[in-house]
């Protein structure tokens, strides 16, 4: 077993140093890492016995107890969850496996459990089964699934078209038209020089697309004037946030694009190395982007002297999580990529000037890689002509949720949540989550609002609910996630986020009061206002924007009474009653 | 890496004193290159509530509790660097409300059941509670159920009392230079870890004369066979409040004594 | 005037926080020009009546300290938790970080020197809770006593506060937790 190991280890140690593809190597192999891996890890990456197992303890997807040899993982995002079709596929496929959630079945075949959202939200219920998407799921599915599964067939054996994911493009705009020859805008960094290619990129008004807008021109700039060994460029591809899915159609799609912006980026600030952070739930497209890699390195677009200019070397590495949100994060990106738990760092300093290993950073998004690109072929004035003032070019967005089209719409920035919703077949919508769960849930009176930096900041997702849906169920499971993603780090998030998805339960369950509610008032502004990161800072959005804007969500739960207890009383007497075998009246509580 | 601060009182006397001041609650607060805000109150006599933290070891800026209000803006004091013309805010009705709330968030999370407890008397966290003027834990307990480990033969562990303040994760790599200690898990599921290949502390690196055996403000890490030796009346914070520690200048040392 | 009616109670507790009321000693007689007692171990009164202030001691450990803590809450206009085990649980819930089965079987079927082993089942019992709760997670609590137990001075601060007609504090030299 010990060879076994150390072979698995050392293959995987040479495919990549970085220790969560080695933890992936190991789960994938031995379905969970036991406590010899760990010290044969520990050993061969030189780690610390403990900085593996906390790694190991921190991301979603690796184990230290046997999972099944058919792990299936259903998304539990208000989109692409297992309720997704109003009845729990989740429930029903343990049925007919004789399973429960977060259990491995005795004979070892099987495991299932939830995860956050998979980024399939334009196809509604979907499932990871060892790692790979089945999407559109229904029960009839779930059925087949159940008798696959216990004829243990093997995956490639499986309807081919349950793996199918579309792309669902239903609006090009400037950017996902891409009607240009390959590669021009390599050509036209070499014209423009690298403090040229700073300038076209500074003048064009590109803000970073993950949503906190900062001027990515002068994030480039700094990374640049930053001194340091070495500069890096990071692709953070760790699209995390539920109901949120244009980067896997960009990755998908638009991977030699993407490519060629962190190529772009690299020429602008003197990187010769870049990584792209791949969210673990989309390691199926792995495979495919590797294939573009290859490809790159043999045109000579990656490598040493790129196109021929000689001195400019730049490549790129792929490093995939391994479930966490909060490594969407810029910095706590960067400690995962650096074999770490996902924490955030204290900022500052920023990346730009402390980041990968210490040293000047680039992180951004998929999509500005992609609008850099763009900006290059066409010119910062092309660019800057579309949008708003301050928000300039277009916007990618994930629609998803209560409409006839969801799937990926880009428009220019100024675009209102009305006309998207007209766009996409959204009727009777009474509220949008913009921006996912961290973003802004909005009702119908601000269906004029606009989208861009100015009003509605986005990373790209639009979650439409219309007046069937439960808010209140939507706000409860938006605290769930909150609650498994927090990372710990931070008092106000760790303790505070529990906190939320416990007084919302309550509520949500009937037995809360108008104290539960002004406390969960209370708590939620602690959470925004004192946490460390940025998901502490949103967490609570949903209930504060909830509270304001769909009160009546939470009141009609309301009990009318001073003060419900916080536990349920009868049922904490349950495992006496069956210690002492007693059912008589006094062995219960009302 | 240990930062070493040294503060001379003639460099707070020289000219440049007045472009190098921050201000907290409006009194005026010189401070040098580095400091943070934290340091520089510290140094200063002013107290800002803390519980990650300690002079000497990298800040940390995960307890909280030194939030204040910097202009509109929230900041740690212990990891935001001090800046010239500041406008602190620190010890006001609504920074302490919220460090309550955050205290209480901490005594609920794990199990603090001072009665019972050896390093009642001695431990921050009921300190800074006392401080605050905290009457309760305020919301519904966790009741946590982490492992205890009593292997070692000097020191124990008990998780369940921990604030994962990382105090010991730090003073263990910073001062002792070893590392055994370490965070794991995530969320409200984040324990602390011990680096041994047992997972034990009988079978890590630690010594009773190491600064981590010593550091934790609460009772999660104990010295074995010295609780309860000084009577009740003579404990820390029977003869001082929370706000005279890290006021003086300490100087680390690698031997610590259990009565510290 | 009226006195002021206070009913005491012991739930999961060691009615060490009763003791300390006691320790006001000579100060009692003074305090007795103001109140009576309604139901609490000094006066024997079994069930509590219409009172002013109800002063709880101890946890929630069992169904029996539920329906008392009712009782209290439902006859108490104000209702104080006094002591540690009001307040978290105190001793008693160290036995939270063990399942009600492993407590009890340690305590009457495995312990050293049991006899006859057996897990208490008489209808007369009251049936223990999974784990040891503060009673504000039961009912609403107006303020908090703490201390394990807390001195004669904090009862007289927080009485005299109430009866002067205040919201009752302490100062940080009465506040303790043991």
């Amino acid at each position: 077993m010990t060879g076994l190991l150390r072979s698995v280890i050392s293959r995987a140690y040479a495919e990549s140093p970085n220790v969560l593809h080695v933890l992936y190597a190991l789960q994938r192999q031995f379905l969970h890492i036991s406590d010899e891996a760990v010290r044969e890890v520990a050993s061969h990456l030189e780690l610390p016995t403990s900085q593996v197992d906390a790694v190991i303890e921190f991301y979603s997807f690796f184990h230290r107890i046997p999972r099944g040899r058919y792990d299936i993982l259903f998304s539990n995002c208000t989109s692409c969850g297992y309720m997704a079709g109003g009845v729990n596929l989740m429930a029903v496929l343990g049925r007919q496996l004789e399973i429960v959630a977060g259990h491995t079945r005795g004979d070892g075949l099987v495991s299932m459990d939830q995860t956050s959202c998979i980024g399939m939200c334009d196809h509604g219920a979907a499932l990871l089964v060892n790692g790979i998407p089945i999407v559109s799921l229904d029960v009839a599915m779930i059925t087949r699934i159940a008798a696959l599964v216990e004829a243990a067939m093997p995956l490639e054996d499986w309807p081919a078209e349950w793996f199918h994911v579309e792309d669902n493009i239903r609006v090009n705009g400037l950017l996902l038209k891409d009607d240009l020859p390959e590669d021009i805008s390599l050509r036209a960094i070499f014209a423009h020089g690298a403090a040229g290619t700073l300038s076209e990129i500074i003048h064009s008004g590109l803000r970073g697309r993950g949503g906190a807008g900062f001027s990515t021109g002068m994030k480039w700039q700094l990374c640049r004037e930053a001194q340091g060994d070495a500069h890096y460029i990071v692709c953070n591809a760790d699209e995390g946030e539920p109901g949120t899915f244009k980067d896997r159609v960009l990755l998908h799609s638009y991977a030699d694009r993407l490519f060629e912006g962190m190529t772009v980026c690299a020429f602008a600030i003197g990187a010769k190395q870049g990584y792209l952070y791949l969210r673990g739930e989309y390691r199926y497209l792995l495979p495919h982007l590797q294939t573009v890699l290859s490809r790159r390195r043999e045109l000579g677009l990656l490598g040493g002297d790129i196109l021929g200019q000689p001195g400019f070397s730049f490549d790129i590495d792929i490093v995939v999580g391994a479930g966490a949100y909060i490594c969407g994060e810029e910095s706590a990106l960067i400690e995962s990529l650096e074999g770490k738990r996902g924490i955030p760092r204290v900022r500052p300093p920023f990346p730009v000037t402390h980041g990968y290993l210490g040293q000047p950073t680039v992180v951004n998004n998929v999509e500005t890689f992609i609008a850099a690109v763009h900006i290059l072929r066409r010119g910062s004035a092309w660019f800057k002509a579309v949008g708003t003032e301050k928000s300039a070019g277009s916007k990618i967005l994930s629609v998803s949720g209560d409409c006839a089209a969801p799937g990926i719409y880009e428009y220019p920035f100024g675009v209102t949540i009305r006309q998207v919703l007209d766009d996409c077949g959204a009727k009777n919508a009474q509220a949008v989550q913009v921006s996912g769960p961290s973003g802004t849930l909005i009702n119908s009176a601000e269906f004029d609002r606009k989208l861009g930096f100015d009003d509605l900041s986005t990373g790209g997702s639009l979650m439409i609910f219309n007046q069937a849906r439960d808010l209140l169920a939507v706000i409860v499971n938006f605290a769930h996630f909150f609650a498994h993603e927090s990372c710990g780090f931070c008092t106000p998030c760790r303790v505070g986020t529990v906190l939320l998805k416990n007084g919302l339960d309550k509520i949500a369950g009937g037995h809360g009061t108008r104290y539960d509610l002004d406390e969960m008032q209370r708590i939620a502004a602690l959470v925004k206002y004192r946490s460390h990161c940025g998901l502490g800072q949103t967490a609570a959005n949903p209930i504060l924007d909830g509270l304001q804007r769909f009160p009546q969500a939470f009141e009609q739960r309301l009990v009318h009474r001073d003060y419900e207890p916080h536990f349920d009383l009868d049922a904490a007497l349950e495992e006496a009653r069956q210690v002492s075998h007693r059912d008589d009246t006094a062995a219960h509580i009302e | 890496m240990i930062r070493q601060l040294t503060l001379n009182e003639s460099d707070n006397m020289s000219a440049d004193t007045k472009q190098n001041t921050i201000t907290i609650d409006g009194q005026e607060i010189p401070f040098l290159a580095g400091q943070t805000i934290m340091d520089a109150a510290l140094a200063a006599g002013v107290y800002i509530p803390h519980l990650c933290h300690r002079q000497g070891l990298t800040p940390h800026g995960s307890c909280k509790l030194c939030v204040v209000d910097i202009a509109s803006k929230n900041a740690s004091a212990c990891t935001m660097p001090a800046v010239a013309g500041q406008q602190i805010s620190n010890n006001t009705p609504a920074l302490n409300e919220a460090r309550t709330t955050i205290t209480q968030m901490l005594f609920i999370e794990g199990n603090h059941i001072c009665p019972s407890c050896e390093k009642c008397g001695d431990c921050t966290l009921q300190a800074m509670a006392y401080h605050l003027g905290m009457l309760d834990g305020h919301f519904p307990q966790f009741f946590q159920r982490r492992e205890v480990d009593a292997s070692h033969p000097t020191v124990m562990l008990d998780r369940d009392r921990c604030i994962l303040c990382e105090l010991c994760v730090r003073a263990s790599r910073e001062v002792d230079g070893k590392n055994v200690f370490e965070i794991a898990g995530r969320g409200t599921n984040a324990r602390l870890i011990v680096n041994s290949a047992s997972g034990k502390l009988v079978d890590s690196e630690l010594e009773t004369s190491d600064l981590a055996a010593h550091i934790c403000p609460v009772g999660a890490i104990l010295i074995k066979e010295s609780g309860y030796k000084v009577p009740i009346g003579q404990r820390t914070f029977d003869l001082h409040k929370v706000s005279e520690i890290g006021l003086e200048k300490i100087v680390l040392t690698k031997v610590r004594q259990p009565d510290e | 005037m009226s006195k002021i009616r206070i009913a005491t109670t012991s739930l999961a507790g060691c009615f060490g926080c009763h003791m300390s009321f006691l320790d006001m000693d000579e100060r009692l007689v003074a305090l007795l020009e103001h109140v009576e007692f309604n139901r609490s171990p000094f006066t024997d009164i079994k069930h509590c009546g219409s009172c002013d202030i109800g002063l709880i001691e101890g946890g929630v450990s069992n169904a029996e300290n539920v329906h008392v803590l009712r009782e209290f809450r439902d006859n108490c206009k104000i209702l104080i938790a006094v002591g540690a085990c009001a307040i978290n649980g105190g001793v008693p819930a160290m036995r939270n970080h063990f399942n009600l089965r492993e407590c009890l079987e340690e305590a009457y079927v495995n312990g050293a020197g049991v006899e006859n082993p057996q897990i208490p089942n008489d209808v007369e019992l009251p049936l223990l809770l999974d784990k040891v709760h503060p009673i504000h997670d039961v009912v609403r609590v107006d303020y908090y006593l703490p201390g394990c137990p807390p001195s004669a001075d904090e009862f007289l601060k927080i009485l005299g506060d109430l009866l002067a007609g205040e919201a009752p504090s302490l100062p940080y030299n009465l506040l303790h937790y043991d």
